[in-house]
């Protein structure tokens, strides 16, 4: 099964992704897929390389499925971090 | 309530340029995160599923008006737009940036707030009965002694490492409304038979994964003990609390361990070398805070009973909202009015931005410019005069917050749950959100009454399931969540905690699961029992059996 990279952003927590130019992204879509050991080894350590260059923290491989070109992790947990909320997050409350 | 002083508000000051300070070498790298997280938990700062979540203190649910208006300007400012009242009577904000961080905490100072010790293992927010100082049963407000605590505990060397998180709540009220029996310390005023007053003292009360009743280990004592007594126990606490497990930290399972008849004598025996210190509260000091804690200027009114009740017989949702939200002042024609924050289908305990300020005007208007934070998520003016209950219905209405439903079965506590919280298994705010709805669309509403539904995401119960009438805990059963309800929770002054019904549910059987249980207590009830007396009465088996029957769909479950 296809691999991401994720993690929160050091200087606003937000979540992202690691991106094949090396940077962090914050859409799903546009973060790098491995589908081999080898390559999530590889973003694994990139992704610990920048957590000790205090660019992010706790970052973590997760498990996606592709539909339709949409990117949806496997664990609702990270459904909920990649996608926010499921709630409609109403600011008229 | 209570204003700053210059040594309050200097160390507040202080603590931002701290915290500052502390940010910026987290930013440059000086310090790792492992080193930096206990920084800023001491400062409420979080890190969830999706930002930073800054945990403001609401001080024994106190706020004033112009510091809702600052809450709302943060909201608008650094986060999404609105903010989120939880069961300690805090507010969190969802999306704020670390960059942001000591920016917000200058603003709150400006404004007499903070978010010091809103997380740590430390003394956390002390909380109180939201109708304090006002409630017609009241023996004794407690806010001073809230004050008094709090001063005494932020920053206090001693206790800023303790085993675990430490959480205080009082009340003065036969009625108990602040869950005293569910917190590390509870403290309770009443009057002895004498008729001094003084606080009992609960000790080892909590939720979590091992929900516990505190155990009363003094029945009286003098309110000026009031803080070396509880020195005295967060020193036998912080001495022989377990730091190897953190699941077994918290001072109830110290309770539970020795007992608490062998607690209170190692608490009385260091009370005993302390009692006569400074930490006795002299008369002057309780008279410098208690100046904070006067009424109002009330005027001289007279209840207006009649004159509410014509009015009452010409608008129905007048007289539910009368019923069902305002309660009793102990000043001649005032009141006191709740305003839930439960509307069917919203959010449970989410306010936003603009909300805020209308609120802001409206405790301006009506409410000598004061609110309180309630534990069941809600807020409350505690000062409303009867003659202006019509008036402030109407506009409260126009803001869609005058949901009548205060400790109905649609005023669900709701911790954040996975939505949220990185702690969390399952979602819980979808389940108040179908339930509410299933409830308000039923119309059975005031037909059913009193009854606490109370939802936690995860087995550290931040929505009190433990203590609901009907609790419901979410869980990850391989990767799907699952609800499991249990019944007979109370958080009052007769608390019990809740018994496992059975097998979880999916999300979908919930709401007809609750209807099952809820139609048998219909059906069953004697007269008007209430939930909780019918479900004592006739025991857990007729609504095991309503709910897991044979040919329901509900047994195709994990």
């Amino acid at each position: 099964m296809a691999k991401i990279l994720i993690a929160n952003r050091l200087s606003d927590g937000l979540v992202v992704f690691y991106a094949a130019d090396g940077s962090w992204v914050e859409s799903i879509t546009d973060g790098q897929l491995s589908y081999d050991d080898a390559t999530a080894d590889h973003l694994l350590a990139a992704g610990l390389a920048d957590e000790r260059d205090n660019q992010i923290i706790d970052p973590c491989l997760i498990e996606v499925t592709e539909n339709d070109g949409k990117l949806i992790p496997v664990d609702l947990r990270e459904v909920i971090r990649a996608h926010g909320p499921t709630i409609a997050v109403d600011r008229t409350i | 309530m209570y204003r700053y002083d210059e040594f309050d508000q200097t160390l507040i000051n202080e603590r931002a340029i701290q915290f500052r300070r502390q940010i910026a070498r987290r930013l440059a790298g000086d310090i790792d995160e492992d080193q930096f997280k206990p920084l800023r938990l001491m400062n409420g700062l979080y890190l969830q599923l999706h930002a930073y979540m800054l945990r403001i203190n609401v001080p024994y649910g106190c706020l004033s008006a112009n510091q809702l208006r600052r809450l709302a300007h943060i909201a608008r400012r650094y986060d999404k737009g609105f903010g989120h009242f939880t069961t300690r009577q805090n507010i969190q904000f969802n999306w704020i940036s670390l960059t942001d961080a000591a920016d917000i905490m200058v603003e709150l100072a400006e404004v007499q707030m903070n978010t010091i010790q809103s997380s740590g293992n430390c003394v956390r927010n002390i909380t109180a009965d939201h109708y304090a100082g006002r409630a017609r049963d009241e023996i004794e407000d407690p806010r001073v002694w809230c004050e008094l605590l709090r001063q005494y505990s932020v920053l206090h060397p001693e206790f800023s490492y303790l085993p675990r998180k430490f959480k205080l709540a009082l009340t003065g009220s036969p009625h108990d409304r602040a869950a005293v029996a569910v917190h590390d310390i509870g403290l309770r005023l009443h009057h002895d038979i004498r008729g001094r007053p003084g606080f009992e003292v609960i000790v080892g009360g909590g939720q979590g994964r091992t929900p516990v009743i505190g155990n009363t280990i003094r029945q009286w004592i003098e309110p000026r003990h009031v803080i070396s007594y509880v020195e005295a126990i967060l020193r036998i606490y912080n001495l022989y609390g377990r730091r190897d497990n953190i699941f077994k930290a918290r001072i109830k399972i110290l309770v539970n361990a020795i007992g608490a008849d062998k607690f209170r004598k190692l608490v009385d025996t260091e009370w005993e070398q302390i009692r006569d210190t400074d930490l006795q509260v002299s008369t002057a000091e309780f008279e410098r805070i208690n100046a904070h804690f006067l009424p109002p200027d009330y005027e001289n009114l007279t209840d207006q009973d009649d004159e509410l009740a014509t009015i009452r017989t010409q608008e129905p949702a007048f007289d539910a909202w009368m019923c069902s939200n305002v309660a009793g002042h102990k000043v001649p024609g005032y009141a006191i009015v709740n305003i839930s924050l439960k509307a069917p289908g919203r959010i449970p305990g989410d306010i936003s931005a603009n909300k805020m300020e209308h609120v802001a005007e409206l405790a301006d208007q009506f409410s000598f410019g004061e609110l309180r934070v309630n534990h069941r998520q809600n807020l409350t003016f505690v000062d409303v005069r009867q003659v202006d209950l019509h008036c402030l219905w109407k506009q409260l209405v126009a803001l869609e917050l005058a949901t009548a439903n205060i400790g109905l079965a649609s005023d669900i506590i709701t911790c954040p749950g996975l939505d949220y919280c990185s702690l969390a298994n399952a979602r819980s705010i979808p389940i108040a959100q179908d339930l509410g709805l299933h409830f308000t669309n039923s119309g059975k509403l005031q037909q059913v009454g009193n009854l606490t539904i109370n939802i936690s995401g995860c087995v550290n119960a931040c929505g009190h399931h433990h203590v609901g009438n009907i609790g419901i805990l979410g869980v990850n059963k391989r990767g799907k969540e699952y609800f499991q309800l249990t019944l007979g929770g109370s958080a009052d002054e007769h608390a019990s905690l809740g018994i496992r019904l059975g097998r979880g549910l999916p999300r979908a059987e919930v709401p007809g699961a609750i209807e099952r249980i809820v139609d048998t207590y219909l059906a069953t009830r004697l007269d008007s029992e209430t939930f909780l007396s019918t479900y004592e009465r006739i025991g857990i088996e007729p609504f095991r059996k309503a709910v897991y029957d044979p040919v329901n769909p509900s047994r195709r479950v994990a």
